[in-house]
């Protein structure tokens, strides 16, 4: 008779974090977070840098209704953690807002102008292409997490301290 | 420093061949394989060996160091690479014992592929977990070529997309894993208005590892310039001890897995257990070797920018990613 198992994934609601016994270590070197317990934590769509290699990042997101729209002068790609979260796309009808030498979303104005593209509905472990240039907008009906691959950008918040083990 | 010891190896009897690069040199019999240089013998079990020699060799030596177990292994400077014998093994290095040799990346690695070529035996596939596979053991039996030249998936943009490294099925033989068969295989639906059909791009990644055909080998999924999500699924032990040039991060998107954390001299310094959505960074003056209960999907998370080499180089790259 073949095995059976039980893939554990967790969500923001229900995560069990695990951490760091040192012998001879300072633990802060691990930088040591969890994904939903930041998206618990935190404001509808801050954007928390759980993650930064020189200047990339993985950013921890918690979606709950509506955001603002974001754009971004390249690619970043997002993926849904726990929960359903719809990304509605817009084509711009003004590019000049983007700065080619500037990385990292950033927010548009509420009643940004373009050209609807679709949208693309997210469950637990669905990732999406936020292609470079092109608006977008989250929407999740409860609170849901988001990890996002990105750039340190003007809408990154880096709050090491009060995330990480010490 | 006392005399160096051979043991009695006869490939007449196992049917295996001897390999020397350099001062280097490797036999195998039914159960070990003996690793000699000008300082010494040294002996490891032949699955441990051919499992770490796998991973050396589909990682292109990697980032860093790829430590075999306490004493053997390679460091790579990226167009040469070192093998040595106990430099990274305090007792080794007082003894006198320690010995390191520099080959042109290309030469390692053709004499590297040459071993597993020879001594990986038919139903023996180091990539796979424990449970998976046959047994490394006996004398010469066939090869797993076809296993053991199998290429890593490497994303440009991300996996899925049109011309780009496409997604895992059954039809292209990636069945879902025995341990992952309750993870949901729905993919996201997409929504494009007409004109825009081809630029919204979606995938189920965590359906995509449930079709992980290996263990502990990173494949890439998304792109952003070098930043590079390395996704992969591990189970039962990583085969080598990695030690990193530079700071890493891994992400654990499901199950559980536990870092035996030592430091370049091999002495244990701490243990990171990772549970769902945890996030460690991997300094990059450690070593660290993961052990996986279940098979467990993990995000390892690499900088692949040139200029970390420059960084690497002139010794200014950061050992830890963030101080706080």
């Amino acid at each position: 008779m073949s095995t059976e198992y039980k893939t554990v994934f967790a969500s923001i609601d229900d995560y069990r974090k695990g951490g760091v016994q040192c012998l001879n270590e300072d633990p802060k070197r691990y930088a040591f977070s969890n994904l939903y317990e930041v998206a618990a934590t935190n404001a509808p769509y801050d954007r928390i840098v759980v993650a930064k290699n020189l200047d990339y990042t993985i950013e921890s997101v918690r979606a709950e209704g509506g955001s603002d729209w974001y754009v971004c002068a390249h690619d970043e790609f997002v993926v849904a953690m726990d929960y359903d979260v719809e990304v509605h796309y817009l084509k711009l009808e003004d590019e000049s807002v983007i700065d080619d030498d500037k990385d990292g979303a950033f927010k548009l104005p509420t009643n940004t102008s373009g050209q609807e593209m679709g949208r693309i509905f997210l469950k637990r472990g669905h990732m999406a292409l936020l292609p470079e240039k092109n608006a977008y907008r989250f929407h999740a009906n409860r609170p849901s997490t988001l990890m996002i691959q990105s750039i340190l950008g003007e809408e990154s918040i880096e709050k090491w301290a009060d995330i990480c083990l010490k | 420093m006392t005399s160096v010891i051979k043991a009695t190896v006869d490939n007449s009897v196992s049917g295996y061949q001897t390999f020397t690069v350099g001062t280097f040199s490797f036999n195998r019999d039914e159960y070990f394989a003996y690793i000699n240089c000008p300082n010494g013998e040294y002996v490891m079990s032949i699955d441990d060996f051919l499992r770490a020699l796998m991973r050396d060799v589909a990682w292109g030596f990697f980032y860093g160091t790829v430590a075999f177990d306490d004493v053997f292994g390679t460091i790579n400077h990226y167009g040469n690479v070192d093998m040595y014998m106990g430099a990274q093994h305090q007792d080794w290095i007082v003894s006198e014992r320690a010995y390191t040799e520099n080959f042109k990346s290309d030469v390692l690695m053709g004499v590297f592929k040459s071993i597993l070529s020879d001594w990986v035996n038919e139903g023996f596939d180091p990539f796979a977990a424990p449970q998976e596979t046959g047994l490394a053991w006996g004398r010469k039996n066939g090869n797993e070529d076809a296993l053991i030249d199998r290429q890593r998936e490497v994303a440009k943009r991300m996996v899925g997309m049109p011309g780009d490294a496409p997604l895992r099925s059954d039809e292209n033989g990636y069945s879902v894993n025995r341990a992952f068969a309750d993870v949901d295989q729905e993919q996201p639906i997409i929504e494009a208005m007409p004109g825009f059909e081809g630029e919204l791009s979606a995938f189920n990644f965590f359906g995509y590892l449930s079709r992980s055909d290996v263990t502990w080998n990173p494949s890439v999924v998304s792109v952003v310039r070098q930043s590079l999500f390395c996704p992969t699924t591990e189970e039962y032990i990583l085969p080598i001890d990695h030690g990193n040039d530079r700071c890493e991060w891994f992400l654990q998107m499901s199950d559980e897995i536990i870092w035996d954390i030592k430091d370049k001299e091999s002495h244990p310094i701490a243990t990171v257990t990772m549970r769902a959505g945890d996030v460690s960074a991997m300094p990059g003056d450690i070593r660290h070797q993961g052990q996986s209960p279940k098979r467990s999907m993990l995000l390892v998370w690499e900088n692949g920018s040139p200029e970390i080499l420059e960084m690497i180089r002139n010794g200014t790259v950061p050992m830890v990613p963030v101080e706080f």
